[in-house]
């Protein structure tokens, strides 16, 4: 099988691109996504190609387009809605979380919202507090939404177009760092990748590390760094953030019996507290040790480079994480 | 009354517009009877007294043009045709309401109308209805999405958001503004800089009228009017409807904010009084039709209480369904 290098952003375009030639009732909206090009010139060119129609860029009205995608997913279209960042997505949140995520349930099944939003999420570009959270547990919480957050190239080339088949709302979380990153992109006839499942990015024995989103490649460095030291980890890339893959942490937990949480929230009633809670009740007699969790320090996230880096999981953390875990 | 809009009614238009006035007027009646022996529960909107908006209005939409409303919707729900025992039956809570009894009273849905709630957050309904004309618009259907919202919903965000956006993209929306004075207690000058609601609909370039919302034939002509603009393409239109609730704001309110005075001055006015004396006094119906429609009113209020009475209640295994589309009917969902 031949592989081609491309960046993150070239594999959301790509994507983007694919689903709009393949379906006309798709349709991208969202603040400067057109002549713009995407805040972060993912859609850079669909204009020229598809028209103002299809790529629609809007006014400063998160709520507005929002409820107004979740409108259009009611009329017949499929609508993917870009919202800058996870920090501007709270001015949407009546029309995420009080319709897109209800109205299946409140019409008694009578209706489906086949909505796809899609935003960048994440800190490590110096953007200070305000475009630089994660806030991914908030939508993860609530029931009627599916959340999914492509860490690798392969999944962001192809969560897109099943997110769009799949018939209820869901949330693309893209991390902010990962647009600019190069990686192999094996050449398919079907780029489709599921929305459910979490991947063993790296198989190992002595512990599990389980993340998702930007802190794949920070776990995995740790992984690396970890490996020097003769401990062999294996790493779980969740995918999905709602539903959560129990199946295969658990599996992972029968065999390394330890594990370790990386997650770029905050600690306090995060999702890493989510997963390490579904450990105890389903895998506590597996344990060998306590499950530890590397997440954000409990501050707004701050814009020096190396306050940024503080507050923020790193991989260095997250091996002595580890150590501690395995007492070594 | 209305001799001044020169609009000619049929005897059956009138009928039609009349009973159905009537029948959402006793069909809340029963509804505020049912809620003291708590058969209903929750909250309870009452719409007595603005029923000449969802009457006059829905007169002028047909089956394919969609509706959002607010969480005081059973006359829009009724006007609109839904099945009066499933709406009863949703108040209720039992599995064979519009909603399978998910929604109860705010929460109102029928995707066979293209009634699509029920909204219970003011100024929430405002986007999704700006939605549903943009995906009418790209399909090239040409329908009208309407949509109903309280005086209070003007100062949301969401509403200035829907406006410009429903300007800026010409969508196919009318706008009903029912502006009953009072968002749940707090009366419009003292929540707005602008109490004329129209005013900040035309500030966003959308053309629209003041209507007197007491008055059935006066809605009527002028959702007509509106929907035949939208129709021909010009873009969204805007009613305010100047009406009044007669009850409180909901089973909850004391109603300690209005005058018993001021009250009594707008039941004079009330629609279904309004034009039961003018079709008398013009001769278009005789007293027996009305009290035919009563009647009729009275019949089509017991079937639906019995239906709902004699409804079974959801089984509790059933709980978790209607979260997420099953995918063995996404097909027919879709």
């Amino acid at each position: 099988m031949t592989a081609r290098t491309i960046t993150y952003r070239d594999a959301v375009y790509e994507a983007l691109r694919e689903a709009l030639r393949g379906d006309e009732r798709v349709f991208l909206m969202g603040e400067d996504v057109g002549y713009y090009g995407g805040a972060y010139a993912c859609s850079k060119g669909l204009i020229q190609e598809f028209g103002e129609e299809r790529i629609r860029d809007t006014p400063l009205s998160e709520s507005g387009f929002v409820g107004a995608g979740i409108g259009a997913a009611l009329g017949g279209m499929r609508p993917i809605v870009e919202i800058m960042t996870v920090n501007f997505s709270l001015l949407a949140l009546d029309q995420i979380v009080n319709n897109a995520a209800t109205l299946r349930h409140m019409s008694g099944g009578q209706l489906s919202v086949p909505l796809v939003i899609r935003m960048a999420t994440g800190a490590g570009r110096q953007l200070a507090a305000q475009h630089s959270h994660s806030l991914e547990c908030w939508f993860a919480h609530v029931p009627g939404i599916k959340v999914v957050a492509p860490a690798t190239i392969e999944d962001a080339r192809g969560m897109l177009s099943t997110a769009l088949a799949d018939p209820d709302p869901v949330i693309i979380f893209e991390h902010a760092t990962l647009y600019n990153e190069q990686g192999e992109l094996p050449e398919t006839d079907d780029y489709a990748k599921d929305i459910e499942s979490a991947r063993i990015s790296r198989t190992g024995g002595d512990i599990t590390l389980i993340t998702y989103g930007g802190s794949l490649q920070k776990a995995m460095a740790a992984a690396e760094d970890l490996a020097k030291d003769g401990v062999d980890c294996e790493v779980i890339d969740l995918r999905s953030l709602r539903p959560v893959d129990d199946a295969t942490i658990m599996a992972s937990l029968a065999k390394t019996h330890r594990a370790v949480i990386v997650d770029e929230g905050w600690r306090s009633v995060g999702l890493a507290a989510e997963i390490s809670a579904r450990i105890s009740e389903q895998a506590f007699f597996d344990l060998d040790g306590p499950v530890a969790r590397v997440c954000s320090a409990e501050v707004p996230i701050p814009y020096p480079r190396h306050l940024e880096m503080a507050a923020t999981p790193q991989p260095d953390k997250i091996a002595a994480a580890a150590r501690e875990v395995l007492r070594r | 009354m209305s001799a001044d809009n020169e609009v000619s009614l049929s005897r059956a238009e009138a009928m039609a517009l009349l009973g159905q006035m009537i029948l959402i007027r006793r069909f809340e009646e029963k509804c505020a009877e049912l809620y003291s022996t708590q058969k209903i529960r929750g909250f309870l909107h009452l719409y007595i007294g603005e029923e000449a908006n969802a009457v006059g209005v829905m007169r002028a939409l047909s089956p394919n043009d969609a509706v959002v409303a607010t969480y005081r919707e059973h006359g829009h729900a009724l006007a609109r045709g839904l099945p009066p025992g499933e709406v009863m039956a949703e108040m209720y809570g039992k599995a064979s309401g519009s909603s399978r009894g998910r929604g109860g009273s705010m929460h109102i849905f029928d995707k066979k109308h293209r009634f699509y709630g029920g909204n219970a957050i003011v100024g929430g309904g405002l986007p999704l209805a700006v939605g549903l004309a943009l995906a009418d618009k790209m399909q090239k259907l040409n329908r009208v999405t309407c949509c109903f919202f309280g005086e209070g919903a003007a100062a949301e965000g969401e509403f200035h958001e829907s406006m410009n956006l429903a300007a800026l993209w010409q969508l196919p929306v009318l706008f009903v503004c029912e502006n009953n004075g009072y968002a749940m207690g707090t009366g419009l000058s003292r929540s707005e800089s602008e109490t004329s609601i129209l005013q900040h609909a035309k500030s966003y370039r959308i053309a629209g009228e003041d209507v007197d919302g007491m008055d059935v034939v006066a809605v009527r002509a002028a959702a007509l009017s509106a929907v035949g603009a939208i129709q021909n393409g010009g873009g969204p239109r805007f009613l305010e409807n100047k009406t009044y609730r007669f009850r409180a704001h909901s089973m909850f309110d004391p109603d300690l904010y209005r005058q018993k005075q001021e009250i009594a001055q707008w039941k004079t006015r009330g629609p279904v009084v309004q034009f039961s004396k003018w079709v008398i006094e013009t001769q278009l119906l005789s007293q027996s039709d009305i009290d035919g429609l009563e009647e009729e009113a009275a019949r089509t209020i017991d079937e639906a209480v019995r239906y709902a009475e004699e409804s079974p209640w959801e089984p509790e295994e059933d709980l978790e369904r209607d979260v997420y589309t099953p995918r063995k009917v996404e097909e027919t969902a879709r």
